[in-house]
């Protein structure tokens, strides 16, 4: 067991966990938040995806104990007072979520990217997120919905300031 | 903005899942939570000669170690296939046993020997290590070809030979003679490849005994927890039906997987009762791999004649059915009714004749996957199509509709008659936005970059709406296929729908509202969908079959006739007016022609006050419907893609993908699109990288995501989407069904444009890049002997 402390969705958090504790494991049993889910045991499918000090990351291949002081955001964290991220809101505006599963994972990649290539400058074109969409898996939508929900969130991000999230 | 039949609202259950507030089984915790791990053969056929439980009992945390002796002996049953398939000589299959937890002899790589319950997940885990068991192992048949062979090892001593049955379907003769005399006979060996479903929530539960009430509760993925419970009950005897709620909360996915109720369920149940504690698994995805039902599996030589102008004369199939180890629920349906009594595609073909064996093997057991059966046959008969036409040197398209049929009703040799359809004006729809007419030019083009294009055509039927009880009886399902809705309608006025269909991601909660909405014209925030749990909901067959609009939205419909039938009585006796006058309209009841009118919540509380009803009215506005639909619908369509091929890579590139589908009425195009979009990418993963491999000692190669290619967002295109509808004539809103149809016409769509930019019709799925630069090298060999 060891002692663990860090930011999760802006509040302090403080648990004794043992070891071999995954992150993800950490936020769902530990804090109960189960908005982040496994989709697999390999790190592939992304839908653990959340942000650890600003980058997305996939929470089943980060130990709980080695974040010790880090931020993290997840799916519960990103909306601000109630009020949606454009991310989410583009989820639904675009049909881009049938299950549901995949989506927490798809919303923090997306948001992450967004901050990415727009941080570089870079155009976020329709092959540019599916490229960047290599992790995440989605056995509902083809993805057709994910894609034009990042696109279209892309737009309505621009100039929302990073330390906003 | 209108939300009622044909509108694309947005969805109302996205909030909870875009905010990460979905509830999965997984996400259910209770108190006295124990966990539940299995203890799975590493072989594929062995006899158990001991277990030692005595370590993994004292470990840390071991609450209990189960095997299957505990199990059987507590009267557990073994596990059911709930459809009877006869042989031809009108023996019954051959079902071998099936325990929950395997007691002398482990059938394939993952059977379940015994389940370890402890205090947390991990303690159950390291103990199922030391669960030791002994094996000796058996000869192993891993594959359909290898378990036929001479003298192979029988994987159930029931089952001689490995075949579980042989069965036929048309008739032989004529269909011989047909060929005979055939013009030209395309001949065709086609193996439709195997795959794991692979919902991205893995199947879990959370089984909880209560010793005071000798009550059990079930939390599982299930796409029918009805049906569940029933099983549950009446088969495996965990408990009386009036004794177990079996509760489907949101569910991620289901492609046919989360049909069946499986060993792991059964198991928790019981350990459950055994421990006194709540026991919860939840499957890795490595674990689903050799645990969910993996489908298709087919190996099939066919042959089809054709006249001297092109009509078809006949068609005669012999398919290879894997079933795996064991029979699931409905595996013996899949590659027989649901198989071959599609062979006859959109074609007017007099002479078919289908026999399809089904054949144990030592591999996890094969079930329905995302269209189950009409996926194969599809598959082989629009391949044998597009083939046949470059053999005899016609158009493709022309080929298809000279035989196409034309008049409905249409009466097929192989039992299903069509009701409706435009199966030419589908094909024109597709030609049309596919620009069918540019494709030469775009090929040119392609050709001037040194790149291969390809156009290849699928026109897919299916039978959908599964199905009218009395017909899947006569053909010997153990169920009927009914679906039932309860009409709640408060004295508020806001209305309750409780429904037996369950949504895993199908969007139920805005379509069926819609429907509701429209009806009494109320705003859809006021309509709530209730479903999945069998405390609350009535009865219901669940989600499968694309039938919860064709059945589950009818059944909806007919309890709705009822509501309104009670509405206007009330209404017409507050109103003092005939009740043939009244209308219901805008969230009013009104007298036609005048301006006396009762808003709808007036209606609602009138029924439930009671203070003035009609001379004996029962109080209350609710009423509740089954529907039997009348025939199976048949959702049709035509499929174009165009890919690119790099020659010297193989790689192959989707550049365009068109669907025109008729499924009937559509109530929300958007929802109806999603669905397409993921049908069309399972197609493509099964067309292109999707495939489940065993060797030949029956070790799954294929067991994560490392092996297993998944379709991602980078290997498919957007989809081009229109919509023909002729409206169904079996149900009430018209509907046929379209969760299906996308996978099951993508895949020959994907490998005729292949076949066709190589030039070598002979290329099996998964087409990767080796198999299509080989089979590009084949096609090529002749020309550079030259
Ligand atoms: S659970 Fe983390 S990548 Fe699949
Ligand atoms: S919406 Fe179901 S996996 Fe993506």
């Amino acid at each position: 067991m060891t002692k663990v402390s860090m930011k999760v969705n802006g509040k302090a958090v403080s648990r004794d966990v043992p070891d071999n504790t995954l992150l993800v494991e950490f936020l769902r049993e530990q804090l109960r938040l189960t908005g982040t889910h496994v989709g697999c045991d390999t790190s592939q499918c992304g839908a653990c995806t959340v942000h650890v000090n600003g980058r997305a990351i996939k929470s089943c291949t980060q130990l709980a104990v080695s974040l010790e002081g880090a931020e993290v955001t997840t799916i519960e964290g990103i909306a601000n007072d109630g009020e949606l991220h454009p991310m989410q809101v583009a989820f639904n505006d675009h049909h881009g979520l049938q299950c549901g599963f995949c989506t927490p994972g798809m919303i923090m990649a997306g948001i992450d990217m967004v901050n990415r290539y727009q941080a570089q400058g870079k155009d976020l074109t329709e092959e540019a997120i599916r490229f960047e969409l290599e992790g995440n898996l989605c056995r509902c939508t083809g993805y057709h919905n994910i894609v034009k929900a990042i696109d279209d969130a892309a737009g309505k991000m621009t100039g929302m300031a990073r330390a906003a999230e | 903005m209108s939300t009622g039949i044909g509108a694309r609202v947005k969805r109302k259950e996205d909030k909870r899942f875009i905010t990460g507030q979905g509830r999965y089984t997984d996400d259910v915790r209770v108190d006295n939570q124990a966990y539940a791990a299995f203890v799975r053969s590493p072989h594929a056929h062995a006899k158990v000669t001991s277990i030692d439980k005595s370590e993994a009992e004292a470990a840390e945390g071991v609450i209990a170690v189960l095997d299957g002796r505990q199990l059987t002996g507590d009267g557990i049953g073994n596990l059911i296939c709930g459809w009877a398939v006869s042989s031809k000589d009108g023996s019954p299959m051959n079902m071998g046993p099936w325990s929950a937890l395997a007691t002398d002899r482990v059938r394939y790589v993952g059977d379940a020997v015994a389940v370890v319950i402890a205090e947390t997940k991990q303690q159950a885990r390291d103990a199922a290590e030391l669960v030791a068991v002994e094996y000796e192992e058996l000869p192993v048949v891993a594959s359909s070809t290898a378990a036929l062979e001479d003298g192979a090892v029988q994987v159930h001593d029931n089952a001689p030979g490995n075949i579980v049955f042989d069965w036929e379907i048309g008739d032989e003769a004529a269909t011989d003679a047909a060929l005979a005399g055939a013009a030209h006979v395309t001949e065709m060996r086609v193996v439709n490849n195997r795959l794991s479903p692979n919902p991205m929530e893995p199947r879990s539960a959370v089984a909880i005994y209560d010793s005071a009430e000798d009550h059990y509760t079930l939390y599982t993925t299930s796409q029918n927890p009805h049906v569940a419970r029933l099983v549950l009950s009446a088969f495996y005897n965990v408990a009386p039906e009036h004794k177990l709620r079996v509760i489907a909360p949101d569910v991620g996915g289901g492609f046919g997987a989360k049909i069946y109720i499986y060993p792991e369920e059964i198991t928790c149940l019981w350990a459950s009762m055994k421990t006194g504690r709540s026991v919860k698994w939840t499957a890795d995805r490595s674990e689903a791999f050799v645990t969910d039902a993996h489908g298709r599996d087919h190996v099939t030589h066919a042959r089809m004649g054709f006249d001297a102008n092109g009509k078809i004369v006949g068609f005669k199939v012999d398919t290879h059915a894997n079933l795996g180890a064991y029979m699931s629920l409905f595996s013996s349906a899949t590659p027989t009714y649901l198989y071959a009594t599609l062979l006859s595609g959109q074609y007017d073909i007099q002479n078919i004749y289908g026999n399809v064996k089904g054949i144990y093997t030592n591999t996890v057991p094969v079930d329905a996957y995302r269209g189950a059966g009409r996926p194969e046959a599809t598959f082989l008969v629009e391949r044998t199509m597009e083939t046949a036409a470059r053999e005899m040197g016609m158009d493709p398209a022309e080929l298809r509709r000279r035989n196409f049929i034309g008049s409905f009703p249409h009466q097929t040799p192989v039992i299903m008659t069509y009701d409706a359809g435009d199966f030419a004006g589908n094909l024109d729809m597709g030609q049309a936005a596919a620009d069918v007419a540019g494709f030469p030019a775009r090929k040119a083009e392609a050709a001037s970059r040194g790149k291969l294009r390809g156009l290849g055509y699928s026109c897919y039927i299916e039978a959908c709406g599964i199905a009218p009880s009395a017909a899947v009886g006569s053909l010997g399902a153990g169920v009927g296929l009914w679906e039932s809705a309860e009409v709640r309608v408060n004295p508020v006025g806001t209305i309750e729908i409780l429904t037996g269909s369950h949504s895993h991601g199908q969007g139920h909660e805005t379509t069926f509202a819609q429907i509701v909405g429209e009806r009494f014209g109320l705003p859809i925030e006021n309509v709530s969908i209730v479903h999945g749990d069998t405390d609350k909901v009535q009865f219901g067959m669940g989600t499968y079959g694309s039938r919860s609009g064709a059945v589950g939205m009818s059944a909806i419909v007919k309890a709705m006739d009822k509501v309104e039938a009670k509405v206007k009585k009330i209404a017409a006796h507050v109103l003092e007016a005939s009740e043939d006058d009244i209308v219901i309209e805008g969230g009013a009841v009104k007298v036609a022609g005048t301006d006396k009118q009762m808003l709808w919540h007036e209606v609602g509380l009138a029924a439930y006050t009671a203070h003035n009803l009609p001379a004996g009215m029962e109080p209350g506005l609710k009423e509740t419907a089954f529907y039997d639909p009348v025939n199976f619908t048949f959702p049709a369509g035509c499929y174009i893609a165009e890919v690119e091929v790099d020659p010297e890579t193989g790689v192959t590139k989707i550049i365009q993908f068109t669907a025109a589908d008729d499924f009937g009425t559509v109530i929300n195009p958007m929802i109806v699109e999603g669905q397409v979009h993921g049908g069309a990418a399972q197609g493509i993963g099964q067309a292109m990288l999707e495939g489940v491999v065993y060797d030949e000692d029956g070790q799954l190669l294929t067991g994560s995501y490392m092996d297993y290619c998944m379709p991602r967002a980078d290997d498919v295109p957007f989809y081009r989407i229109e919509h023909n509808k002729t409206i169904c004539p079996g149900n009430p809103l018209g509907m046929k069904g379209c969760g299906e149809a996308g996978a099951i016409g993508t895949p020959p769509a994907i490998i005729n444009a292949i076949t066709d930019a190589i030039g070598n019709n002979d290329l099996q799925m998964p087409a990767t890049p080796l198999k299509v630069w080989t089979a590009l090298q084949a096609a090529q060999k002749p020309m550079a002997a030259e």
